[in-house]
């Protein structure tokens, strides 16, 4: 699968759009986009391959220092245009992910990624906080630090339901690597452990994801795939227009609770303690 | 500073690096105010680790203690290097959050409380994978929300830095503190290594490791704020400022246009010069090194 990552990003994008060509300013490997999404306009971003980056470590599709800040303008630009709007109006924030990872880069450590990545997830998070309805839309991989530079601030997360999409912290070779496990045993592992598993099926188990959409062409959309997926988007930013504007909602559903029970007594104990103390 | 008995100052110095988690959380605190939060008596452990074969600790490897730094309402929050590389899972991630929101729902009703986030991390824990990612994103989150009403001050004095998802925490942090030993980046050696060569990055090069990610350069170059000496006394001094000077003019990571101006401006048809870098991108950096 990973020899089409990031491919499925453009491909969506442009289906979601109708456009493909990155704008005057930008990087070539950051897509970004008015569009119209059930009778509104949205902001759709994305972060694609681009082989002529000048930045060798992300050629690939891998999120680096420009595609960090170039997201986080378009998005800025978006939330300071609709600041004195009212809470409805303010435009839904589309993210679509299909991204290989972060840059590994001596050039990217050096002029600080962390930052970039940082000042990328403020833009995403302040955005949600400002009351613009911000939905990732997982078409591919969304890994690691690049999701988190794109994508996992976001209110409510969508992701198709098929076997090239990928939620993950790190690959699989490099964690079966840090881990010290053979790929198969990590393999074996995530059917019982679901949140070391490679298989979106298990990271809905989680209870973090909003919908699983089933598209019936992920590469080549149909019209009725691209229905489908605009649907389902209009309902995650009406969901995510009547829910507060914090994370907390990753907790809620029952798949939460069963998944992330030790986190959520945690908290709870927490939140006893501190009013005693 | 010991000039008159010639003592150096090295000797008297208590070191900060060689306190455990807890112990440099306890020290930033008013006398008798602090309290344990979530401690290791509640024994809330990893459910994952034991299923991996990976022995957990009562408090995992999160240390929160609250009560008063500078006479103002605080939470210190530390990850413990020396469990698991004080890597986020589940439940320290979730102690984290969990801590971020009630500071920030203490501040919103009025009772201004600050964090103070004690970064020794390698990033996500890999046992965890996918919780300790979402953790992340959900710790960045809760500490940008209580960055709207209480400074957020973190500190990485050492030894393992601050690498993988933290590193985002520290980039949306109010203010930074690092010590020459701390190191901060998004990529830690071994993996830019083993991802992209070692013509990329040689993990073995220690002068090359801390000329990029050590807290000298990463102050140097802005993306810190004091470099303070690794002295217990000197480091809860600077977080006690940043404290009671609460929230600061203006986030870096806010600065959005001259960093981008920045990237677009750099010369990278080869690797970037770290003191090259500290030096232009330092030139409007007004900082002050703690003795």
């Amino acid at each position: 699968m990973s020899g089409n990552v990031g491919h499925r990003g453009r491909i969506w994008f442009q289906a979601m759009t109708g456009q493909g060509d990155p704008q005057a300013g930008d990087p070539g490997s950051v897509l970004a986009a008015a569009a119209n999404v059930g009778g509104q306009t949205a902001l759709f971003v994305c972060v694609i391959p681009n082989p002529q980056s000048r930045f060798p470590c992300v050629r690939d599709g891998q999120v680096g220092l420009e595609e960090a800040y170039s997201l986080a303008s378009h998005i800025w630009e978006t939330v300071k245009a609709d600041w004195e709007k009212p809470q409805s109006q303010k435009r839904p924030i589309i993210a679509i992910v299909d991204v290989k990872s972060q840059a590994y880069g001596r050039r990217e450590e050096t002029a600080g990624i962390h930052f970039a990545a940082a000042v990328s997830s403020d833009a995403y998070a302040s955005a949600r906080m400002a009351h613009h309805p911000v939905i990732a839309l997982v078409v591919g991989h969304a890994f690691s630090g690049g999701f988190l530079t794109h994508g996992y601030q976001a209110n409510r997360i969508l992701a198709f339901d098929d076997p090239g999409v990928v939620i993950h912290a790190m690959h699989k070779e490099a964690a079966a690597r840090i881990t010290r496990r053979s790929v198969a045993d990590l393999e074996q592992l995530g059917h019982e452990i679901a949140p070391l598993s490679y298989d979106i099926h298990d990271f809905a188990k989680l209870g973090i994801l909003h919908e699983l959409l089933h598209v019936e062409n992920p590469l080549e959309p149909t019209s009725a795939d691209v229905a489908t997926v605009s649907r389902a988007v209009v309902n995650a930013i009406d969901d995510a227009r009547k829910g507060p504007t914090d994370l907390g909602v990753r907790f809620l559903s029952d798949a939460a609770k069963k998944s992330r029970k030790a986190g959520i007594e945690a908290r709870a104990l927490m939140e006893k303690q501190w009013s005693q103390a | 500073m010991n000039k008159v008995t010639g003592t150096p100052a090295f000797v008297t110095r208590n070191s900060f690096i060689e306190l455990n988690a807890r112990a440099r959380a306890r020290i930033l605190f008013d006398e008798e105010s602090w309290r344990e939060m979530v401690g290791p008596f509640d024994r809330m452990e990893s459910p994952w680790l034991p299923m991996q074969d990976v022995t957990p600790e009562a408090d995992d490897g999160c240390i929160v203690i609250k009560g008063k730094i500078a006479g103002k309402p605080a939470v210190a929050i530390a990850l413990e290097g020396a469990f698991q590389g004080g890597s986020l899972g589940e439940v320290s991630g979730a102690k984290m959050m969990a801590a971020l929101d009630l500071a920030a729902k203490d501040s919103r009703e009025g009772s201004i409380t600050a964090a103070v986030l004690l970064l020794e991390t390698g990033g996500v824990r890999l046992q965890e994978a996918n919780l300790g990612l979402a953790a992340v994103a959900e710790v960045v989150s809760s500490l940008l929300a209580l960055r709207e009403y209480a400074p957020v001050v973190t500190v990485i004095a050492g030894t393992v830095g601050c690498f993988g998802g933290m590193s985002l925490a520290a980039g949306v942090s109010s203010y930074v503190i690092m010590t020459r030993e701390g190191r901060l980046g998004l990529n830690g050696p071994e993996v830019i290594e083993q991802e992209s060569g070692i013509e990329e990055f040689d993990s073995t090069d220690r002068a090359m490791i801390w000329s990029i990610h050590g807290g000298e350069q990463r102050v140097g170059m802005g993306l810190a704020d004091v470099l303070a000496e690794d002295d217990a006394e000197n480091i809860a001094s600077a977080v006690r400022e940043f404290v009671s000077a609460g929230k600061p003019a203006q986030y870096r990571s806010r600065k959005v246009a001259l960093y981008r101006e920045r990237i677009a401006a750099l010369d990278i048809s080869h690797q970037i010069d770290p003191l090259a870098l500290r030096k232009e991108w330092g030139k409007d950096v007004s900082h002050g090194e703690k003795q």
